[in-house]
C-alpha cells in the first residue's frame, strides 16, 4: 500500500524501532524560544548534560520582547529574567541566538522559513504548539513540552508514538478576496476545535496548491486550532522557488539533489488516509470569529449566532457564555461589531505577504477615529523588506503604529496588552479569553480584513470600502 | 538521576485527601526559570500554619510522605514533583494518586507507591505516635516496612524498572546513542544546519 507524506517523512527520521515501544525519531531542527526552554537548559547543567548537536539548534527572543523602545531593559521583571535566561543558556551552550536587535530577530516560526532553515522532509521541533507553521513546507514540525525540549537538547531526538492522517482537501480555486486565512477558519469552524485530536493534516487540493508559501504557513500554523498535532502540505514548484537562494538553502548540486529527494514528497495515489475533510472552495467568504475559542467563526456576512441554535446543551452553554464575554448579542450582523483596537502581526500573518495585502487595502485611506492599529512585523528582516517596500510608510501615513518584530498583542505577555473590555480585530490565532490581556476581547481575522476594519472601525471586508 | 533500590527515612503524616497540584504548589511559581528551588513553595498556604505538620520540629528531615487518597490530582504541572523532591521527599505513599501526577514523578524519579488504606491508616498512626520511627521502602522486594508492620505496594513495573536502573528518559534514549550517531552518519549532506 502507498503512503501519505507525514508517513514518508516519520520513516525517514526512525532511530530505533522496537515492539510495544515508541519510536525514537531524528530532530533535523530545534527551534528555541525564552519561554519553555529555561528549565530544560535547567535539568541539561543539573545532570552534567551538553547539546547534542548545538548546529541543528537555533534560538531567538520573541514571546516576551516589547516592539517598541527596543534598546531600553526589559520593564517587566519576569520577562527580563526569561530573556536573560536565554542569553545565559545559549551562551554556555553554544547555541545560536537572535537577540532583539539583531537582524534575524522575530518570531520562531517567521524567523526559521526566512532563513531557509525549514525545508521539505524535516522533522522540525519547538517549544511551542505553534511550530504546525513549518509543516507548508512538507516538513512534519510540531510542538513539545518543556521536558521533551530538554531530551531534543540532548539527543537531538525524540520517542513518539506515530500520529493519524486527516486529509483535509480543498476543491477548486479560493474565490477572489478569499484568503488562506479565511480558508483555516472555516475548516476549524467545520471540524471543531478537537476535530484533529491526534492527527496530523494534509491540506491538499486545487485551493491549497494556489496558495503562495506564506499562505500555506497561515494554513497549518493554525492547525493546532482544529486539535491537530501537525500540518502539512506537500512540496511543489512554490515551495522550491520560495527556498532557492535563501541564506540556508541547499546550494549548487546539493540543492539539484535536495529537490530530487523533495519531489519524492507526496502521498501516492493509493495511499490512506485515517480520515478526510472535504471544502468546496466557491463556497468561501472573508470569516471572521466571534466567540472565544477559534472554531466559533461565521462568514463575515452572517449573524451572532444564539444559544438556540446550539445541536446541544453543551454547546448552547459555549455560545451564551461566549456571547456574555464578548458582550455581544444574538442576531446582530458580525459586520456591526465595533472594534477599538486592530492587531496586524503574528505568526499567522506576521509575513511580508501579510503586510502587503494589508497596506493596499489601507492605501488612501485613514484609521478610523478612536481605532488603533498596530502593525508588527513577524521579524526583524519582515520590518526591514517592508521599509525596503515603503510599507512603513503606507501604514503611518494612514495613522497605524509601525512596531518592531515579536508576538506583540498575540499574546498578553508583553507590553502590548488589550485593557478589559477592550476589542481587537487581530490577525492572530487564538481569541482565548484574556488571550489579548485580561478581560480584552478578540476577533480573529485575515490581514485584509484587519485593514478594512481599521478603516470603518466595524468588521469589514475590503469590498465594503469599495462599495463605501 | 540516581538509582533506587531501597530507601529508608522518617514520614510525615498529611491526614487530607484529594490534595490538587495547586495546593502542593501554587501557580506563581511557574514563572520561575529554574528547575530547582522549589521547596518553600511546597505546599505554600498550609505552611503558613505553624502546627501544619511539615512545620513542626519533630517531623524536619523526613523524607516519606504519607499521604490521603487522591494525591496529586489538578493541573499537569511537573513543578509539583519538583517541589516533593526539592523539599527532600524520595516517596510519596498513598491509597490513589492522579494518573498525570504519577506519570510526572516516575519521569523525575520520586517514587509514588500504592498502598491499602489501611495500611496508610497504620503508618499515620505509628509515624503520629512516634515520629522518629524509620520506614523502609524496598523497590525491588515492592515492601513498605516500619516497626511489626510489613506490607506490599504496587508501582508501575516500568517506572521501576527506571527508578532502579537510575535511568531518566534522556538516560534511556542515550542508551542507544549508537544507533543516534549511525543515523548522524547517513542523514543526506544537503540537510542544513544553524551555524558556519
Ligand atoms: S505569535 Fe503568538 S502564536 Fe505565534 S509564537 Fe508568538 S505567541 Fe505563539
Amino acid at each position: 500500500m502507498g503512503r501519505t507524506l507525514a508517513e514518508k517523512v516519520w520513516e525517514d527520521h526512525v532511530v530505533r524501532r522496537a515492539e510495544g515501544e515508541p519510536d525514537l525519531l531524528y530532530i533535523d531542527l530545534h527551534l528555541v524560544h525564552e519561554v519553555t526552554s529555561p528549565q530544560a537548559f535547567d535539568g541539561l547543567r543539573a545532570s552534567g548534560r551538553v547539546v547534542r548537536r548545538p548546529d541543528l539548534t537555533v534560538s531567538t527572543e520573541d514571546h516576551n520582547v516589547p516592539t517598541i523602545d527596543i534598546d531600553k531593559p526589559i520593564a517587566d521583571p519576569v520577562s527580563a529574567a526569561q530573556v536573560d535566561a536565554l542569553r545565559r543558556n545559549c551562551a554556555e551552550f553554544g547555541v545560536p541566538l537572535y537577540s532583539l536587535g539583531n537582524v534575524e530577530q522575530g518570531i520562531v516560526h517567521v524567523v526559521g522559513p526566512q532563513m531557509g532553515l525549514t525545508q521539505p522532509g524535516m522533522t522540525v521541533v519547538c517549544g511551542d504548539s505553534h511550530t504546525s507553521t513549518h509543516g507548508a513546507f512538507g516538513a512534519l514540525a510540531f510542538g513539545i513540552g518543556t521536558s521533551e525540549v530538554e531530551h531534543v537538547l540532548a539527543t537531538q531526538t525524540l520517542p513518539l508514538k506515530p500520529f493519524k492522517t486527516m486529509a483535509i482537501t480543498v476543491n477548486g480555486a479560493l474565490p477572489e478576496g478569499v484568503t488562506a486565512k479565511d480558508l483555516i477558519l472555516a475548516v476549524i469552524a467545520k471540524i471543531g476545535t478537537g476535530g484533529g485530536q491526534g492527527y496530523v493534516l494534509e491540506y491538499r487540493g486545487e485551493g491549497v496548491r494556489g496558495l503562495s508559501m506564506e499562505g500555506r504557513m497561515t494554513l497549518c500554523n493554525m492547525s493546532i486550532e482544529a486539535g491537530a498535532r501537525a500540518g502539512m502540505v506537500a512540496p511543489d514548484e512554490t515551495t522550491f522557488a520560495y527556498l532557492e537562494g535563501r541564506d540556508r538553502a541547499p546550494k549548487g548540486a546539493e540543492w539539484d539533489a535536495a529537490v530530487e529527494y523533495w519531489r519524492s514528497l507526496v502521498t501516492d495515489d493509493d495511499a490512506e488516509f485515517d480520515a478526510e475533510v472535504v471544502i468546496e472552495a466557491s463556497e468561501l467568504s472573508p470569516f471572521v470569529t466571534w466567540g472565544t475559542n477559534p472554531g466559533q467563526g461565521a462568514p463575515l456576512s452572517a449573524t451572532v449566532p444564539s444559544p438556540d441554535d446550539a445541536k446541544d446543551e453543551v454547546e448552547r452553554v459555549a455560545i451564551e457564555r461566549a456571547l456574555d464575554y464578548m458582550g455581544l448579542t444574538a442576531g446582530m450582523p458580525l459586520r456591526d461589531i465595533t472594534v477599538d483596537t486592530v492587531f496586524l502581526g503574528s505568526c499567522t500573518n506576521g509575513r511580508i505577504e501579510d503586510l502587503r495585502a494589508a497596506a493596499d487595502v489601507l492605501r488612501g485611506h485613514q484609521v478610523a477615529d478612536g481605532v488603533r492599529m498596530l502593525v508588527v512585523p513577524g521579524s526583524a528582516r519582515v520590518r526591514l523588506q517592508a521599509e525596503s517596500e515603503g510599507l512603513d510608510q503606507i501604514f503611518l501615513d494612514a495613522g497605524a503604529e509601525w512596531r518592531g518584530a515579536g508576538c506583540s498583542m498575540c499574546l498578553a505577555m508583553n507590553p502590548d496588552k488589550l485593557a478589559p473590555q477592550e476589542r481587537s480585530a487581530s490577525t492572530s490565532n487564538r481569541n482565548f479569553e484574556g488571550r489579548q490581556g485580561p478581560g480584552g476581547r478578540t476577533h480573529l481575522v485575515s490581514p485584509q480584513v484587519a485593514a478594512a476594519t481599521a478603516v470603518t472601525g466595524h468588521l469589514a471586508s475590503p469590498a465594503d470600502l469599495a462599495n463605501a | 538521576m540516581d538509582a533506587f533500590t531501597t530507601h529508608t527515612g522518617t514520614a510525615a503524616p498529611l491526614r487530607r485527601s484529594n490534595v490538587d497540584t495547586d495546593q502542593i504548589i501554587p501557580a506563581e511559581f511557574l514563572k520561575r526559570i529554574t528547575r530547582h528551588g522549589f521547596e518553600d513553595a511546597l505546599f505554600q498556604a498550609w505552611r503558613q500554619d505553624p502546627e501544619f505538620v511539615l512545620n513542626r520540629p519533630e517531623y524536619h528531615g523526613v523524607s516519606i510522605l504519607v499521604a490521603g487518597p487522591d494525591f496529586g490530582t489538578g493541573s499537569s504541572r511537573e513543578h509539583a514533583v519538583w517541589a516533593l523532591q526539592d523539599y527532600g521527599f524520595a516517596v510519596v505513599l498513598s491509597s490513589r494518586f492522579a494518573d498525570i501526577f504519577r506519570g510526572n514523578s516516575g519521569k523525575a524519579g520520586l517514587l509514588t507507591a500504592l498502598v491499602d488504606q489501611d495500611v496508610i491508616e497504620q503508618l499515620w498512626t505509628l509515624v503520629e505516635a512516634d515520629p522518629s520511627t524509620s520506614i523502609t521502602v524496598d523497590l525491588d522486594a515492592q515492601t513498605v516496612a516500619a516497626g511489626d508492620l510489613t506490607a506490599t505496594f504496587e508501582v508501575d513495573p516500568y517506572v521501576r524498572w527506571r527508578l532502579m536502573e537510575g535511568l531518566d528518559d534522556v538516560g534511556i534514549t542515550l542508551q542507544n546513542e549508537h544507533l543516534i550517531s549511525e543515523f548522524e552518519g547517513s542523514r543526506p549532506s544537503f540537510k542544513p544546519t544553524t551555524v558556519g
